[in-house]
């Protein structure tokens, strides 16, 4: 069965396999389809925000669907746009990077992805009985106290996804440390991979923190426990206590691999080693620590006291010297270096002064004396959009223009590429800039209307013609992909002369990744035997047998087992007969646990023999 | 299957468990993910810590805790430990036979400490009228020690399972590590409740 899978061609295979994939390159394919789907969501409520604030005390749509519809987007974007989409880009790129033929654990690599999938259908699924309307923070009582089922779906959409994120992080970091080519050592990663264990490690200490959070709100919503409720001793703070210790290493785990993207793209079009790789790896690394000590600066204006908003004002602080260094080493891998320009590259120098921007108004918010004065303003809107779209959208932008050639076979178009490119990066900040100055001016985040003759009329107009600019950005780089799918030419095994091992495997690349594993002889492996030997990789082993996990429906079967319950869960409050959903999904989720345990599975072996024969 | 020689080799190595690259990742795998466990009891302890005075008239701690049930249900849980250790050290000579029953006192001990549990809720909830609903102290203490309790009701699911599976194939490259897992999982669940032995119960008659 091994290397006749690609005969297979009907749709039905196709879907099946699909379904039963454990192969981390299909699996990170499925996750930018997925985490795809929904940044088109959240892009269209963000559309559908800047519409209704176009003009002063618009009708566009009713206060309701305002809140539902900002919650929705914060929730959407950030749980099941960004994440998603950066863990398909390590799921495609790192093993490769370090010379795997997959992950450690592919079959839960499979569960995690659709569980994710799961998690975010669950949140959508609340549209058609209301949406949540607590804002994606979901603060405590507002949350507690929302009508309907829609702050419900909040809670099992994201436990779900939450579950699923988890694995992910696990996988990730049993893979690095367990599944190094031979001479792979840590100080000679490539830097996407180093930040891919540095954001694991936080994923596995910080989801936890939300996976509580959700179940107390879970329990005090649909079980009557009373860990908000004042009136029986409870206390609103501790959700934003928990929210914070997960929320906060959550902007690090989505910002992380967006330096990592950038240092691996600034060193291949510069053609120069990155400048200060080892600052760059302690650097990463002391920021995912301080990640972890300043949740509490999103916290200023509730009344912890002068001592612990100083020490949280201080360590926020902190976060910039590292963060500084990153930017600084950028610029000097690009000073003196053979520089191309193109797409991804675009997006790497646009980057670097948007980032900046919202580096030095996180500065600013992290006074806290003068947060008192930011604190939920458009202020805070502006900052956090600046880093999240800055970096994050931007390096995953850059990132799908650097890797489709290994990813989907094809090179994006340039002309394309540069058009979204300056339309995206000009509405980005025709959006956002101003945005600071209607927060100093007053504009609170979260209003559904805002008043005429407060000076707010003309910032608000440009900044949804901004939006307007970016989807049309949106458009052309979707417009792009599809063109090139069906026009484009397939792309050459290494276009962009790369430095680290992805850029080695062929074209496309076999499901087994490694005929035979690589010997890495330092820093930027490819590139060194560019340099120094006959521009191939030397094995480190012979041609043998290779072993390979089996697929597998178990994952998509227990996904759908949780999705289940999890309307049992939300519609048990209302009537018995959600019993049925709640058992019914929690035994089929346990039932294919049960058996995943009990089936051995022992994969199956690529014989010497066929490897050798297809080689000719 | 191509590699049962190797799964079954004439002589076991010293490590069984870590002998197979699925047997290293599943042990690294399981100690990361007791770390993201950490977390999570760290969160529901810091969240009963801050609770535990909120009893909202109800029953208080020092008037509902028993330290000789909890002693007992200690006592059990620390042996139990010790017995998984036992079956680990016969697993690693290859002594199957052993290794079963050392892990099926361990499954009983689970079991006899999951009965004091219930036991002690149902006391609480009859005895005293209090309940996951009564105050937010009550919330908190049947969070935290409950979801213990869920650690060790699926503990011991999970032993079953791979006792009753490798029941008549004796020990292999290929479950020996899911044996050795299932261990470290156990002394998790056994420190974890140091903690609450600690925190929730010494310190709420005492402190």
């Amino acid at each position: 069965m091994s290397t006749a899978t690609a005969q297979k061609t009907s749709f039905a295979a196709v879907i099946w396999d699909y379904l039963t994939t454990v192969d981390h390159k299909k699996i990170g394919k499925l996750y930018l389809y997925g985490g795809g789907f929904f940044f088109l969501l959240g892009g269209l409520e963000a559309m559908i925000i800047r519409i209704q604030l176009i003009k002063p005390e618009n009708n566009f749509i009713s206060a309701g669907l305002y809140n539902e519809m900002i919650t929705m987007h914060g929730t959407t974007m950030i749980f099941f746009a960004a994440m998603p989409l950066l863990i398909g880009l390590m799921n495609a790129v790192m093993p490769l990077q370090i010379g795997a033929r997959d992950v450690a654990f592919p079959f839960l690599n499979a569960l995690g992805f659709w569980l994710f999938l799961f998690g975010g259908i669950m949140l959508n699924v609340s549209w058609l009985t209301g949406a949540p309307d607590a804002g994606w923070t979901s603060y405590t009582p507002l949350s507690t106290l929302s009508p309907g089922h829609g702050v419900d779906y909040y809670v099992l959409g994201l436990q779900i996804s939450g579950a699923g994120t988890l694995m992910g992080g696990i996988n990730f970091l049993v893979t690095i440390v367990n599944m190094r080519a031979p001479g792979m050592t840590y100080m000679r990663m490539p830097l996407f991979t180093w930040t891919t264990f540095v954001v694991s490690v936080l994923i596995l200490f910080a989801f936890p923190a939300l996976t509580v959070g959700l179940f107390l709100l879970m329990f005090d919503r649909m079980f009557d426990s009373a860990f908000f409720d004042v009136a029986l001793g409870g206390n609103s703070i501790i959700w934003q206590h928990l929210f914070w210790i997960f929320g906060h290493p959550e902007v690090y785990i989505l910002i992380l691999p967006a330096f990592g993207i950038f240092s691996e793209i600034f060193a291949t079009f510069s053609r120069k080693r990155l400048f200060g790789y080892t600052a760059m790896v302690f650097a990463t690394i002391l920021i995912a620590f301080l990640g972890f000590m300043v949740w509490a600066h999103h916290m200023f204006t509730v009344g912890m006291g002068p001592v612990a908003n100083s020490i949280f004002a201080i360590a926020t602080m902190a976060i910039a010297v590292p963060t500084g260094i990153k930017i600084f080493n950028w610029l000097l891998t690009l000073w003196g270096g053979n520089i191309t320009i193109n797409s991804a590259m675009l997006w790497s120098l646009g980057f670097i002064p948007s980032f900046t921007i919202g580096g030095m108004t996180g500065v600013m918010v992290a006074t806290s004396v003068a947060d008192y004065q930011y604190h939920d303003s458009y202020f805070v809107v502006a900052h956090f959009h600046y880093v999240i779209v800055g970096g994050v959208v931007f390096g995953i932008l850059a990132a799908l223009h650097y890797w489709w050639p290994i990813m989907f076979r094809r090179i994006l178009n340039e002309k394309l590429g540069k058009l979204a490119f300056w339309t995206f990066f000009i509405g980005f900040h025709l959006t956002f800039f101003i945005q600071h100055f209607l927060g100093l001016m007053g504009m609170p985040r979260r209003y559904w209307v805002f008043l005429e003759d407060q000076g707010l009329e003309l910032g608000n107009l440009i900044s949804t013609i901004g939006a307007f600019f970016m989807a049309f950005g949106v458009i052309v780089f979707l417009y792009n992909a599809i063109y090139v799918w069906f026009k484009g030419e397939p792309a050459p095994q290494d276009p962009w002369d790369g430095r680290t091992l992805e850029w080695a495997v062929a074209s496309p690349v076999p499901h087994y990744n490694f005929k035979q594993l690589p010997l890495v002889r330092g820093l930027d492996a490819l590139w060194i035997e560019k340099m120094e030997g006959n521009g191939k990789l030397t094995p480190a082993e012979p041609v043998g047998d290779i072993h390979m996990p089996n697929g597998s429906i178990l994952p998509f079967l227990m996904s759908v087992g949780f999705f289940i319950a999890g309307f049992g869960f939300i519609y048990q409050t209302q009537t018995n007969f959600a019993y049925i959903f709640l058992f019914g999904g929690m035994a089929l989720a346990l039932l294919c646990m049960l058996i995943r345990s009990l089936k051995d599975d022992h994969g199956y072996h690529i014989h010497k023999e066929e490897l050798e024969k297809e080689a000719e | 299957m191509a590699h049962d020689h190797s799964l079954n080799p004439e002589t076991m190595p010293h490590h069984p468990e870590k002998a197979t690259l699925e047997g290293k990742n599943k042990f690294l795998g399981l100690w990361f993910f007791l770390g993201g466990e950490t977390v999570l009891f760290a969160s529901l302890f810091g969240t009963y810590l801050a609770l535990k005075n909120s009893t909202a008239g109800g029953p208080t701690s020092e008037e509902l805790f028993g330290l000789e049930l909890v002693f007992l249900m200690t006592m059990l849980l620390l042996t139990s430990s010790l017995t998984s250790v036992y079956a680990m050290y016969h697993m690693k000579n290859n002594d199957f036979k052993k290794m079963q029953l050392w892990l099926g006192i361990t499954g009983l001990l689970g079991v006899a400490f999951l009965a004091c549990e219930i036991y002690e809720f149902y006391h609480y909830i009859h005895e005293y009228g209090f309940t996951f609903r009564s105050s937010a102290f009550g919330s908190a203490f049947y969070t935290l020690v409950g979801f213990h309790g869920g650690h060790v009701l699926f503990g011991l699911s999970w032993l079953a399972a791979i006792m009753i599976r490798n029941a008549k194939r004796g020990l292999n490259l290929y479950n020996a590590p899911k044996f050795n897992t299932f261990s470290l999982y156990w002394h998790f669940i056994d420190v974890v409740w140091v903690f609450i032995f600690t925190v929730v119960y010494l310190m709420g008659k005492v402190a």
